[in-house]
């Protein structure tokens, strides 16, 4: 993956933040990764090992204490538009019907939709297979499609780059599974730079190119790991020799024990 | 057999009432039984209940009215500058603190006889639910949406606007509900200090002339006023904001 362009960098980061007694709690220390682009990269890691604080800094909603994240060569100074971002819990608005959640961003930032808006929202609910449900309120809708709807809310504005803070991780593990290859599926129709935060291993083994494992207290990268299983990746993926290798090794680095 | 629940429960409470007076041989100046009291409601003239209603509702609406246009705004000031959270918050809750049946003859006295103290009087009993409330909504925002915001740079004004505001509706308007009811009680307390007509008048007149069976026709009034603003207060949410009723209430 070293030959992309690297999209995302990480330089010697550390993140610590004050807590409520006075003492500072370092979220994240020493990191330093490179991300290629339209790679898709797992941040695998147990809670508390900083995963969330990486996607932030990414985001630009945090600046590091030190050290440098820079995007596309330019240091994040704060938010920008490349970056699409989606939640742990879809938090649809519930005043809108599902066609103008996905539009929100665009009423939010310029204060308008227009019809072309309107016409790539609902091609973007398409994409994520939701055609039938535009003008359905959102409690009309399952967890897992309330999902999809913040998916196709986050592509609305074209970003290169897609963040993901365990978007599957509030949902019921059928559902869960349905939604790894559906972004797959759309993942490959519309590539882009995706870095997917999760405490899956199955999950990440699946889903990337790479993956970087996380430990905690303080947060720091253990490993990054290849995944070189070819894609597409089916059902059939989960069952691979080479599937089962790597989520042991991973197991074994998180655990620090034996797995038979 | 749901619906008719309470409308049979009320029924049987002034069937118990009419009752407990009629073989207790209750004292019709303590407690006059339903019958009685139907009796002096229906010996006053309806011109002069149109009369008393109309007064108590003016003064009510509007207090209410200027309370909800003081404390939303004022809840968004408190949320958008912990400066002002900080220095104007502890007035607000003295203000609360005070108890208003003492500090109305003041206020008549500071600001003369007509509508305006009687509407300061209700907007100090009104204000301080929505203005709780409206904070509380504020605040609870979900984080993500916030985060959203901001990713987006769209800036505080909107932040204000589309996300937050919207989130608190159904916070605000519990506290709207409530304060229906402290509107009514505002413009009673405001006609016991310093009126020449409404309902709360037309009570103190009333038990001033021991005329108690007249009195309670008029508080049955109030309450049915104070019943039909709530009322329309919860088909006004259901008109305007139908998304911020839970589900089950759809």
């Amino acid at each position: 993956m070293k030959d992309r362009p690297q999209v995302i960098r990480f330089s010697d980061v550390e993140q610590t933040f004050g807590r409520r007694d006075g003492a500072a709690v370092t979220a994240l220390e020493a990191v330093t990764f490179d991300i290629g682009r339209h790679e898709f990269l797992a941040v695998l890691g147990p809670s508390g090992c900083g995963k969330s604080t990486l996607l932030r800094l990414i985001a630009g909603l945090i600046l590091p204490t030190r050290g440098t994240v820079t995007v596309n060569d330019m240091a994040v100074a704060g938010p920008r538009d490349e970056i699409g971002i989606v939640f742990q819990r879809p938090t649809l608005l519930p005043w809108f019907d599902v066609l103008g959640n996905v539009t929100f961003p665009l009423r939010h930032k310029y204060g308008r939709v227009t019809a072309a808006d309107k016409t790539r929202a609902s091609n973007l609910l398409a994409l994520v297979g939701l055609s039938d449900f535009m003008s359905k309120r959102v409690d009309e809708l399952s967890g897992g499609m309330q999902q999809r709807v913040a998916i196709a809310r986050a592509l609305l504005l074209d970003p290169d780059i897609l963040l993901m803070d365990e978007p599957f991780s509030a949902l019921d593990a059928l559902t869960r599974d349905e939604m790894s290859f559906e972004l797959l599926r759309i993942w490959s129709e519309r590539p882009k730079t995706v870095v997917f935060i999760t405490h899956s291993i199955p999950e990440a083994v699946l889903l990337a190119d790479r993956i970087i494992v996380m430990t905690p207290r303080p947060g720091r990268v253990r490993e990054v790991i290849d995944v070189p299983l070819p894609r597409p990746r089916s059902i059939a993926t989960l069952s691979d020799q080479t599937f089962n290798a790597l989520a042991n090794h991973i197991r074994g680095e998180l655990f620090s024990r034996l797995v038979a | 057999m749901d619906r008719l629940a309470p409308a049979a429960a009320f029924i049987v409470l002034i069937g118990v009432w009419e009752a407990a007076c009629r073989f207790l041989a209750i004292p019709p100046y303590l407690l006059p039984a339903p019958s009685a009291i139907a009796a002096a409601g229906l010996k006053i003239p309806v011109t002069q209940w149109i009369g008393n209603i109309a007064a108590t509702l003016r003064v009510a609406l509007m207090g209410y009215a200027v309370s909800i246009i003081v404390s939303i705004p004022l809840a968004v000031a408190l949320v958008s500058s912990r400066f002002l959270s900080r220095t104007l918050y502890p007035i607000i809750v003295i203000v609360q603190s005070t108890p208003i049946v003492a500090v109305a003859p003041i206020i008549v006295v500071t600001l003369g006889a007509s509508d305006l103290p009687r509407i300061v009087i209700t907007f100090l009993i009104t204000f301080f639910p929505i203005v709780v409330s409206t904070v509380t909504g504020l605040m609870a925002t979900p984080e993500e949406l916030i985060e959203l915001s901001r990713s987006l740079r769209a800036g505080r004004a909107r932040e204000m606007l589309h996300i937050r505001l919207p989130f608190a509706v159904p916070f605000i308007f519990s506290a709207l509900k409530i304060s229906t009811t402290l509107a009514v009680i505002g413009a009673v307390v405001a006609e016991f200090v310093a009126a020449e007509r409404g309902l709360g008048f037309f009570i103190m007149f009333s038990t001033s002339f021991f005329k108690i069976a007249q009195a309670f026709a008029g508080l049955a009034m109030l309450v049915a006023l104070s019943l039909t603003l709530f009322r329309l207060c919860s088909i006004a949410q259901r008109w305007l904001v139908p998304w911020s009723l839970p589900k089950s209430e759809r």
